[in-house]
């Protein structure tokens, strides 16, 4: 054996993926790691409702609309329900269903727009247009629309949200792939004989996780707002099922009066959605490459 | 116009000095040293050429003799005077002033360093008009002059192009007439015609000289490749690891170099393998035609046979169709029409419609090594995937394999687990050749896989493949545009010209005159080692 070629620095033995998250995690800005904690912290609540809440979900307690109290924390609703214990289910169902809502719609708009991009020709024009097609309908209208012919069951919701979602999930996917797609390692794997699901799974899906996870996180806050809304205009969950959105609406009178409880629920929303944020931000940096300049 | 062979000129007062210079770079979360204490010196007019393997600094040398250093870099020791002034010292607004005007840069890649948006004439003329040295009808007029000076096509009109629309070399000549426009007293060439094909290289080679001699501005020449800098510097400077080996004239560099790590680099050119005639041919390509789209035919009756456990060398410059008879070899581009056999067999024209086992039949090593490899998959899974895929290896007898493979590319076992960031270029190339020699294949195409690599590496690559051609009995394509690779590697040489195969025969035939008029232009391109070579061709072209 001849000798191996020199190489000025010393060889350094590759890191494992723990020990490189923990190194990251240090250099994490305060934001970050208030966002992951407050993003920790809603998980909790949300898997332990059952043992946290100090009531059930839809016990029913004779003074409606209750002030603070010993008893009830934060008030009773108008059908007299522990506001609470409301507010922790709620955790629960609006969380859930985003993050199912979230998944489903990136498996949808990951896996066409990568199709497209390593395909392109006629599969990526009708993919394409088709999403044209769905994004020139504005998507809350096109939800109430949809709501209302197939009924606001959680199935129902989760699967037209993610639908109407995944067409911005494939715009970004398409894209970013199209950039892989024309890399020569690809070509090598075409070559070699590989079929589709290989060639989207090993050789591009890994090159373009960044910008997807950074999506990720925006898309499920953009997810979790919608249900909000939706729930809100009164088509989303269906009670007596707590969530936050319906919890504002329903309680919504109650600013009239003084009274800041129907603020909480719309308070948790905006936290969860700037902590994700934060998250994502700090994720989007740290991925990016970009050193500052010195 | 004098043509004046380089260290004969007159040279002034002292320009630039650069002292211990320490550059370091940060990666890893640690800072590396980049440069470890260079000294310099640069007089009014005189060339400089940098010259060592990647990793050696000479880029970082070049940037930092206009006191700059790239994001990531920081200058930690050492002093840099340019005409006087401490350029370290200087703030950066004092820097910025002395940049473009009295200190300028030509990059490797002149398409990445030109705005597609602007047309060549705003762009040459931006720096004179922003440092306010002359208005600006009066510098478009000397843009012009430069233009001319460089010999341009249509100087009158050519900076009315955008980027898009002039040739390589012409947009790396465009760029000196940038870097010229404010009549520096320094300009800092870094590789600028690595890039281009050695027809296009002669032409920007010799344009870059006049000029450079004309406006007795000095230089410094950042490039490793031995034969360019001989002709164009008028002292060399040999870096490794950031350090200086060696330092001398330019004649006396090459008639004498003292340091062993200078010799070697010296001996490199000299690689030549005995040709074998053919007994068996295993490839056959038969009239074939092909075209992207419909427009421009890119191969037009292309007849090429290759023979059994030989070379085969495609030489054209780029556009000649080199990698487009690749792409129509493994079934990428259909051909339009003609046929090609492989083995005895007729090859289908498309790449769906060809079983598994002529696939691994064979096998493509590509020129970047980087793209050719998935930054995200280890060396480990690069190489065991052929294995699985096509032989169906498992366990031990896959792993025994890899071992094997890693052996043959003369790579240790402990770099199984680095990914491709982790290795230098001539190791990921290693990988790759590894790669395709996992499907045990009897055809490689190798298209321009050394022509990003240092010429110690490239070596050192050529002489692996040849290794292997003799134990393992594998035909190559080799497509390539440097002849110093023909000479070392084929058996067969084919010369290609605008999608046409102009000459094809033993390699012997083809590198003995008479040549056919194209070869003749191609070889006679070729740099060599004798500072007198471009002088002598140009006045041997102007006859």
């Amino acid at each position: 054996m001849t000798s191996y070629e020199p190489i000025a620095q010393i060889h350094r033995l590759r890191r494992s993926r723990a020990t490189r998250a923990k190194t990251a995690l240090k250099k994490a800005p305060f934001s970050a790691w208030f966002g992951i904690l407050v993003i920790i912290g809603y998980v909790i609540v949300a898997v332990f409702a059952h043992w946290i809440a100090p009531y059930g979900e839809t016990q029913v307690f004779s003074e409606a609309f209750a002030p603070w109290s010993q008893q009830f924390k934060l008030g009773t609703d108008q059908l007299g329900r522990d506001m609470l214990t409301r507010l922790i289910y709620g955790a629960r169902n609006t969380i859930g269903i985003a993050v199912a809502t979230t998944l489903l719609s990136f498996a949808v708009g990951v896996s066409l727009g990568l199709l497209a991009a390593l395909y392109r020709g006629w599969l990526d024009q009708i993919l394409s247009r088709a999403v044209d097609v769905l994004m020139s309908i504005p998507s809350l209208i096109f939800a109430l629309v949809l709501l209302s012919i197939f009924g606001s069951s959680i199935t129902s919701l989760i699967i037209i949200i993610a639908l109407l979602d995944s067409t911005r999930v494939f715009r970004l996917a398409r894209a970013v792939g199209l950039n892989v797609a024309v890399m020569e390692y690809v070509e090598v794997a075409r070559l070699r004989g590989e079929g589709p699901k290989w060639i989207i799974a090993k050789e591009i899906l890994p090159n373009v996780m960044p910008p997807l996870v950074a999506e990720f996180g925006l898309r499920f806050c953009f997810v979790f707002l919608t249900i909000a809304a939706l729930s809100f205009l009164g088509v989303g969950i269906q009670p007596p099922t707590a969530d936050w959105g319906s919890m504002v609406r329903e309680n919504a009178t109650l600013i009239t009066y003084g009274d800041v409880t129907p603020l909480l629920p719309a308070g948790a929303i905006a936290l969860l959605t700037v902590s994700v944020n934060f998250v994502v931000d700090w994720f989007l940096h740290a991925t990016s490459g970009l050193r500052d300049e010195k | 116009m004098k043509n004046s062979a380089p260290g004969l000129r007159e040279k002034g007062k002292d320009l630039l000095q650069i002292r211990n210079l320490h550059v370091e770079g940060f990666s890893d979360e640690r800072w590396h040293p980049i440069v470890r204490g260079v000294d310099l010196a640069l007089k009014r007019g005189e060339v400089l050429g940098l010259i060592g393997e990647s990793g050696a600094g000479k880029s970082t040398i070049g940037l930092a003799a206009m006191g700059y250093a790239k994001p990531g870099c920081r200058i930690t020791q050492g002093s840099i005077l340019f005409d006087g002034i401490d350029l370290l010292a200087l703030s950066e607004t004092g820097r910025r002033r002395l940049r473009g005007s009295r200190i300028a840069y030509v990059a490797q890649s002149a398409a990445a360093s030109f705005n597609p948006a602007h047309r060549l004439l705003d762009q040459t003329v931006e720096t004179v008009v922003a440092h306010g040295i002359a208005s600006r009808e009066k510098a478009n007029r000397s843009a012009v002059d430069l233009y001319r000076r460089l010999q341009l096509p249509d100087p009158e009109t050519i900076g009315f192009r955008y980027p898009h629309q002039v040739s390589g070399g012409q947009l790396q000549r465009a760029m000196t007439a940038m870097a010229m426009a404010c009549r520096p007293d320094l300009i800092v060439f870094d590789e600028p015609t690595t890039a281009l094909d050695v027809t296009t290289q002669v032409e920007v080679l010799a344009s870059i000289r006049n000029i450079v001699e004309e406006f007795n501005t000095a230089a410094i020449y950042v490039t490793h490749d031995l034969a360019v800098v001989a002709q164009m510097a008028d002292r060399i400077m040999v870096l490794r690891h950031g350090l200086t080996v060696e330092e001398a004239d330019t004649r006396q560099m090459l008639a004498s170099p003292s340091q062993e790590y200078t010799k070697t680099l010296w001996a490199v050119r000299k690689l030549a393998k005995p040709e074998v005639p053919a007994d068996d041919y295993l490839l056959t390509i038969d009239k074939v035609t092909a075209a992207y789209g419909r427009a421009v035919q890119v191969l037009q009756d292309v007849s090429i046979k290759v023979p059994r456990g030989r070379t085969v060398a495609v030489v054209g410059e780029s556009g000649s169709g080199k990698s487009t008879l690749a792409r129509v070899v493994t079934g990428l581009l259909p051909p339009l029409s003609g046929s090609i056999s492989f083995a005895g067999q007729a090859l289908s024209k498309t790449l769906k419609t060809r079983p598994k086992e002529i696939l691994r039949r064979i096998q493509m090593i590509y020129q970047m090594p980087d793209n050719a490899l998935n930054p995200r998959q280890t060396v480990e899974e690069v190489i065991a995937r052929p294995l699985e895929f096509y032989l169906g290896l498992k366990g031990a007898q896959r792993d025994r394999r890899i071992g094997e493979l890693m052996h043959m590319v003369e790579m240790s076992e402990t770099y199984l687990d680095r990914l491709p960031a982790e290795l230098s270029g001539g190791q990921k190339q290693r990988v790759c050749i590894a790669r395709a020699l996992a499907a045990d294949p009897e055809l490689i195409i190798c298209d321009e896989i050394t022509s990003a690599l240092d010429q110690i590496v490239q070596e050192e690559i050529l002489k692996l493949l040849m290794r292997l051609q003799r134990e393992l009995g594998m035909s190559y394509i080799f497509i390539t545009h440097d002849i110093a690779t023909v000479r070392a590697i084929a058996d067969e040489i084919v010369v290609m010209h605008q999608g046409k195969v102009v000459e094809q025969g033993l390699k012997s035939e083809i590198l003995t005159p008479p040549h056919a008029p194209y070869t003749e232009r191609l070889l006679s391109s070729v740099p060599e080692m004798d500072p007198d070579w471009l002088t002598r061709l140009l006045a041997s072209r102007r006859m």
